[in-house]
C-alpha cells in the first residue's frame, strides 16, 4: 500500500480542541504507528502553526503538507524514521 | 548530547524560567535529561489562540515547548485533566490564597513523572523540579519539601538544584551522578539569582509568569469557579467548564442561571462552538457580542438575558433591539428587549470581578 496515499492516510481528528490537545493526540497517535509512517492531524486551533513544527522539530518528525480549509487545518506528519524516538 | 548508559532524569517543565534553569544545570552535569509539562486544564498555556482575534496575527508560544527547544531536549506534553480533578477537588494540604492547590499539585506532579517512561524505553533515575525555597509563600517552603518529596514518593529521588545546598544530600548526589558543589543554595522571593544565572545559560526571552503557571492562582478565576460548584450544588467540573471560565464576562443575574458574554470578536467566533451545547443569544439588528447560558433559565429568565445582551451590544437612539435566542433544541425565536442602562447592572451579579 502506497504509504501516506490520501486514500490510506489515518487521520487524526483534534478538531474542537484548544492547544495543546491537538499536539498531545499526535504525540500519543505517532506511538501506535511505526517509524516512517505519515498520518493527517485535523485542528482547527490556530496555535499548531507554532507548536507542531516545535514538536517535529524536537523529536525529528517532518511536516509534509500543511492546508487550511474553511477553519480545519490539516497537517500531513511523516513520524520520525527508525532510531529516533 | 548525553553519553550512554548516563543517568536518566525527568524534569518538569512548566514553562517559566526556574524549571528551565534547573533542567539545565542538571543536563550540564552529563545527565540524560528528557522534559515533561501536564496539562491540567488549566494551564496558562494554550487557549489563547483558539479564542485571540485572527488580526492579532501572531499566535503565542508554548512556552513549555519553546523551552525543552532551547535546551535542547525532548519534551512530554501528557494529558492529566481527569485525575487532576481530585487534585482540585480534595486537595489534602488544602488551598493557597485562591483554589491554587499549589502542594498537592506539586505532589501529584512529581508523582507521575516518576511513573514515566522516558522516549528510551526506560524509567527515570530521578525527578527534577525548580523548588526555590520561600520563593511561594504556601508551597515552596523548607517544611514543604520533605513532603512533597514523600507524599511523591520519589523521596531522595527528587532534586531541585536551585536550592539543594540548603537541602540533605539526595540520591543522585550520593550516587555520584551529580556534583552537589555545582547546585545552588538560592532561597527567598528575590528573582535576582535566577536572572544572574540565566544570563549565565544566554537564556533570554524567557516567560515571567506572574502569580504561578495555572489560572487557578487567579482571584478572579477562582470566584467564578467557586460560582459555578454553589450554583450546581456539586463541587465538580468538566474541561468546557474550566476553560470557558476563561472567556468572556460572566454575569449572574440569579441562582438558576448564568450568562458568558463575549468581550471581542475572538471571544464570539470562540464561543460559537459551544452553541450546540448551551442556549445562545445575539443581537439581530445591530453588532454585539455572542451570549451563551449556563443552567436552566426559564422564560423570565431569557427576556432578562436580552436585555443584558442588548446592553453589550452597539446602541442606537431608539432604545429598542432585537435579540436572536438560539436554544439547544434547534428551535428559535427572537425577542424584543430594553437594553440595561449599565447601572442598572449590579456589581453583585458580575462573577469573579
Ligand atoms: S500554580 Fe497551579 S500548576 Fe502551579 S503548582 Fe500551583 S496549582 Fe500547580
Amino acid at each position: 500500500m502506497a504509504r501516506g496515499s490520501i486514500e490510506t492516510l489515518k487521520e487524526v481528528d483534534a478538531t474542537g480542541t484548544l492547544c495543546p490537545m491537538p499536539l498531545i493526540r499526535a504525540q500519543d497517535f505517532v506511538r501506535s504507528i511505526e517509524p516512517g509512517d505519515r498520518f493527517a492531524l485535523l485542528a482547527n486551533d490556530p496555535g499548531v502553526y507554532q507548536d507542531i513544527p516545535a514538536w517535529c522539530r524536537m523529536h525529528g518528525h517532518e511536516i509534509i503538507s500543511t492546508a487550511e480549509n474553511g477553519h480545519v487545518i490539516r497537517m500531513v506528519i511523516q513520524s520520525a524514521g527508525a532510531g529516533s524516538s | 548530547m548525553p553519553i550512554a548508559n548516563a543517568p536518566k532524569a525527568i524534569a518538569l517543565i512548566s514553562g517559566g524560567l526556574d524549571s528551565m534553569l534547573a533542567a539545565k544545570v542538571v543536563a550540564n552535569q552529563g545527565v540524560d535529561v528528557e522534559g515533561v509539562n501536564f496539562y491540567t486544564g488549566f494551564c496558562v498555556e494554550g487557549h489563547t489562540h483558539a479564542i485571540r482575534r485572527r488580526d492579532q496575527a501572531k499566535p503565542k508560544r508554548n512556552n513549555a515547548l519553546w523551552v525543552a527547544e532551547q535546551l535542547g531536549i525532548k519534551l512530554h506534553i501528557v494529558d492529566v485533566v481527569e485525575e487532576y480533578k481530585d487534585v482540585v477537588l480534595n486537595p489534602k494540604h488544602g488551598y493557597g490564597k485562591n483554589l491554587n492547590p499549589c502542594l498537592d499539585c506539586k505532589i501529584f506532579m512529581v508523582g507521575k513523572a516518576m511513573e514515566m517512561v522516558g522516549f528510551h524505553g526506560n524509567p527515570f533515575d530521578f525527578a527534577i523540579t525548580g523548588e526555590v525555597i520561600g520563593q511561594r509563600p504556601k508551597s515552596q517552603r523548607k517544611e514543604t519539601m520533605p513532603i512533597i518529596a514523600r507524599e511523591s514518593q520519589a523521596n531522595d529521588r527528587l532534586l531541585r538544584p536551585l536550592c539543594a545546598k540548603n537541602l540533605p544530600e539526595t540520591l543522585p548526589e550520593r550516587e555520584g551522578w551529580i556534583n552537589r558543589e555545582e547546585l545552588f543554595g538560592m532561597s527567598g522571593r528575590s528573582r535576582k539569582p535566577q536572572m544572574e544565572l540565566a544570563k549565565q545559560f544566554g537564556f533570554k526571552d524567557y516567560a515571567q509568569p506572574a502569580g504561578g503557571c495555572c489560572f487557578l492562582t487567579d482571584e478572579g478565576y477562582s470566584n467564578k469557579l467557586g460560582d459555578l460548584w454553589t450554583a450546581r450544588s456539586k463541587r465538580d467540573y468538566e474541561l468546557d467548564d474550566i476553560v470557558l471560565l476563561k472567556v468572556g464576562r460572566h454575569i449572574r443575574p440569579n441562582p438558576r442561571f448564568k450568562m458568558m458574554i463575549a468581550r471581542d470578536e475572538g471571544e464570539s467566533r470562540f464561543l460559537e462552538g459551544y452553541r450546540k451545547a448551551y442556549v445562545s443569544l445575539r443581537a439581530a439588528d445591530r453588532r454585539g457580542p455572542l451570549a451563551l447560558i449556563d443552567g436552566e433559565a426559564n422564560a423570565t429568565d431569557i427576556k432578562l438575558a436580552a436585555r443584558v445582551v442588548a446592553r453589550y451590544s452597539k446602541q442606537q437612539s431608539d432604545g429598542q433591539s432585537i435579540v436572536n435566542v438560539n436554544y439547544v433544541d434547534g428551535t428559535a425565536e427572537s425577542v424584543s428587549a430594553v437594553p440595561f442602562e449599565p447601572y442598572e447592572i449590579p456589581d453583585a451579579w458580575h462573577v469573579g470581578a
